[in-house]
């Protein structure tokens, strides 16, 4: 009885697990699809789907379906030909060659009757079968060439490391030393990624030092005008980023501002404060009043008291507002856009650059857009709970 | 009851109040003061900001005199074309999101790996909406030359398309339903997850007995959804709508990335960005922003005035 309920129970319940996993797969397939290219050697990327990262290589069905019956599968059944044998193979240069040999005879009979013959296409997959097999064609099933190429900024039809082997330097562009090339190429994600840790730092750290300031005169400071002050910068939380561009933008080119940190540091400030002063003002609003007391009757100044106290206390609501503003620099693209360009590209200016400039080059695009998202995902998944905390806290923001 | 008089340690004296807010008013008031003054001057000026609007009127043209530049914003071709995706991305993207959310919170509390499933729903919140338009352009990737039934199909919903026995799809460029809703998607794939875990805290603070009551008396799941859970997360539904609300009227990486607003995709954020930087006409541009202001003030005002009620209540 008891057993029919439980089973009862645990029927009633699929179609629940049914819909969660259902969408989880939904959620996870596009991005699965884009960490797999991004592992892929060009030629599959172009050449499959990702999704059929490991079906046998391309070929080997028409292989077994027009050779095999003959040459078998190793390809050395046929005495005194062996078709994986690199030389041999090295001799079909084009699938034209390997065509010209069906019509052959050997020992007064034909190499394969004319209906059996593969189609232009058919014979060309099987061509690229045998260079694979004979090891003519050294592709790996995965490689980190896409990283390094998106790193650099390499663009050509190659890759970074051949070019390089081959001693192909072009100086002032790429010397083949990885480091360097890495941190200096204006195309390459290597260089974006530092600007983006440039941009943001400072831009995560400044906000939230000025709001903290504020946000401890506005709750533990008499002063005139604290209430009416504090509604109007709270109400600036309303203003919208669009808002702001055009006029700062101006500044900016007569400051000679425009294509600096400073100028993006400061940007990100200003639009940062409202929310974080708001956020941290209720939070030290909220914390006792008497520990204030106490530590002033024992001597404590203003200063003291702010960076011994009410520092370390909100450190919980620090987190969550850092991460905040820490993610939101990092993944815009507007102020990068108006501000930074292509003088100081960051990741995600170069991404969008990538995107518009070379449509279809998916192993670059998946390297460079994964390159982006490690940070992110690396504080989602060690700092899951102010992560979440930030971001929904964030959500009433501009 | 009369306030208590500020204690010792709040009597600084007015200057260093001041020091301590100082600078962050500074920033403020260069930042996010002046420029929003300044947008709305600039949104009667003409081009390069140095005549009025009126200035670019021509003769036997329509013209709306020194609010011209809103002519061009309230009337033009593209722009019409613009507000009626953003009324679409308004419709479906915040009834898509806000309504997979809850569908979602709902499901995932009753299963034991509920914090794994919760994640992967919200893990595309931690990443840019131009991570995110790369990875759905490669799903929605058209082949170069689909008549040719040797070019590989390697996006991933046209393998599936052609699997069924269909023809590939340019998803992103037939316009204007399906190429505005392959865009939409995208923003819903990103988005559920924030609804989803805010709706799904909601729910945990709705009392596990009035539920247990309902059911006792006979109600059906799917009444103790509609008639009791729904109901009491109202508050939270509403907020939830409004933040959603906002965040559409403001979309602009998604299309800039994936369509740069080509194909009749374009929204007023694109377009706001494209007068300004394409067709560098600082009037239009900066009257497409205040148009955008106006429409998400009176949202933002209205949610932060519930979100307040909320903290309130907690
Ligand atoms: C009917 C059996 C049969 C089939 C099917 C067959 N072969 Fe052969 N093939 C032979 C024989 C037998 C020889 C060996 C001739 C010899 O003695 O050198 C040969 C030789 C060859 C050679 C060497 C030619 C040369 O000039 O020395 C190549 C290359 C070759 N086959 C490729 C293929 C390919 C590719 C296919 C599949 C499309 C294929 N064969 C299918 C029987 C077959």
């Amino acid at each position: 009885m008891n057993n029919m309920v439980k089973l009862n129970n645990v029927l009633g319940r699929i179609p629940v697990h049914v819909a969660i996993i259902a969408m989880c797969v939904v959620w996870l397939l596009p991005a699965v699809g884009l960490l797999v290219t991004s592992f892929r050697p060009v030629q599959d990327v172009n050449e499959t789907g990702w999704w059929m990262v490991f079906a046998p290589p391309k070929g080997a069905a028409e292989y077994k379906q027009f050779c095999s019956p003959c040459h078998g599968s190793n390809g050395s059944k046929v005495a005194g030909v062996n078709l994986f044998d690199p030389d041999l193979v090295s001799k079909y240069r084009r699938s034209m060659y390997l065509a010209a040999t069906f019509s052959k005879e050997f020992d007064g009979k034909v190499h394969i009757e004319k209906d059996q013959w593969p189609n232009e296409q058919q014979t060309a997959n099987i061509l690229s079968y045998l260079r694979r097999e004979s090891g003519l064609d050294t592709r790996p099933r995965f490689t980190l060439s896409n990283y390094v190429d998106a790193l650099v900024g390499y663009r050509g039809r190659e890759t970074y490391r051949e070019e390089c082997a081959k001693g192909n330097i072009i100086p002032g562009e790429r010397t083949c030393n990885f480091i360097k090339d890495m941190t200096t190429s204006q195309t390459g994600m290597g260089r974006a990624f530092i600007n983006s840790l440039l941009v943001t730092i400072p831009a995560t750290i400044l906000p939230i030092l000025f709001a903290a300031f504020a946000a401890y005169a506005f709750s533990w400071l008499d002063f005139h005008g604290r209430q009416v002050l504090f509604a109007i910068l709270v109400g600036l939380q309303v203003v919208p980023l669009q808002m702001t561009l055009i006029p700062i933008y101006k500044i900016y080119t007569s400051l000679g501002l425009n294509g600096t940190f400073l100028g993006v540091w400061l940007f990100h400030t200003g639009f940062g404060l409202p929310y974080a002063i708001y956020l941290l003002r209720n939070f030290l609003g909220a914390l006792p009043r008497d520990l204030f007391e106490s530590a002033y009757l024992d001597g404590a100044s203003v200063w003291t008291a702010f960076f011994r106290l009410a520092i370390p206390l909100s450190v919980p609501a620090i987190a969550s507002l850092g991460i905040f503003q820490f993610l939101w620099v990092w993944n815009d693209l507007l102020v990068a856009l108006v501000f930074l360009g292509g003088t100081t590209p960051v990741m995600t200016y170069q991404i969008s650059n990538l995107v518009t400039s070379l449509g279809g080059g998916w192993h670059l695009l998946t390297a460079a857009a994964f390159l982006s998202m490690l940070l992110p995902m690396i504080v989602f998944f060690s700092l899951q709970r102010y992560f979440i905390r930030g971001i929904l806290a964030g959500s009433v923001k501009g | 009851m009369k306030k208590s008089a500020a204690p010792a340690i709040m009597r600084q004296g007015q200057l260093l109040p001041w020091i301590f807010v100082g600078p962050a008013l500074a920033i403020l008031i260069i930042y996010v003061a002046y420029p929003t003054f300044n947008t709305f001057l600039l949104s009667f000026q003409n081009a390069d900001s140095t005549q009025l609007a009126s200035a670019a009127c021509q003769p036997d043209q329509p013209c709306w005199g020194i609010l011209e530049n809103y002519r061009y914003a309230l009337t033009s071709k593209v722009m019409l074309t613009s507000f009626r995706n953003n009324a679409l991305w308004l419709i479906l993207m915040v009834s898509g999101t806000v309504s997979l959310g809850l569908f979602y919170a709902v499901l995932a509390d009753r299963v034991r790996y509920e914090p794994l499933a919760k994640a992967i729903i919200f893990l595309p919140m931690a990443i840019s909406f131009v991570g995110a338009g790369v990875i759905w352009k490669f799903v929605y990737a058209y082949p170069i030359n689909p008549n040719d039934p040797n070019v590989p199909v390697i996006g991933l919903l046209n393998a599936i398309v052609t699997a069924l026995g269909g023809k590939p799809v340019a998803w992103l460029s037939t316009g204007p339903w399906v190429n505005n809703i392959a865009l939409i998607v995208v923003g819903i794939w990103i988005w559920t997850g924030f609804c989803m875990t805010i709706l799904s805290a909601a729910l945990k603070g709705v009392p596990a007995e009035i539920l247990e009551a309902a059911r006792v008396d006979g109600a059906n799941e799917w009444m103790v959804f509609w008639k009791i859970m729904v109901p009491m997360i109202m508050p939270t539904i509403t907020v939830v709508i409004t933040t959603m609300t906002i965040n559409v009227l403001k979309v602009f990486d998604i299309v800039y990335v994936m369509t740069g607003g080509n194909y009749g995709t374009d929204v007023i954020a694109n377009r706001m960005y494209m007068e300004m930087y394409q067709h560098q006409d600082a009037g239009r541009s900066a009257a497409i922003a205040v148009i955008l202001v106006l429409a998400i003030i009176p949202v933002m005002l209205y949610n932060v005035r519930r979100f307040r009620e909320q903290e309130a209540i907690r």
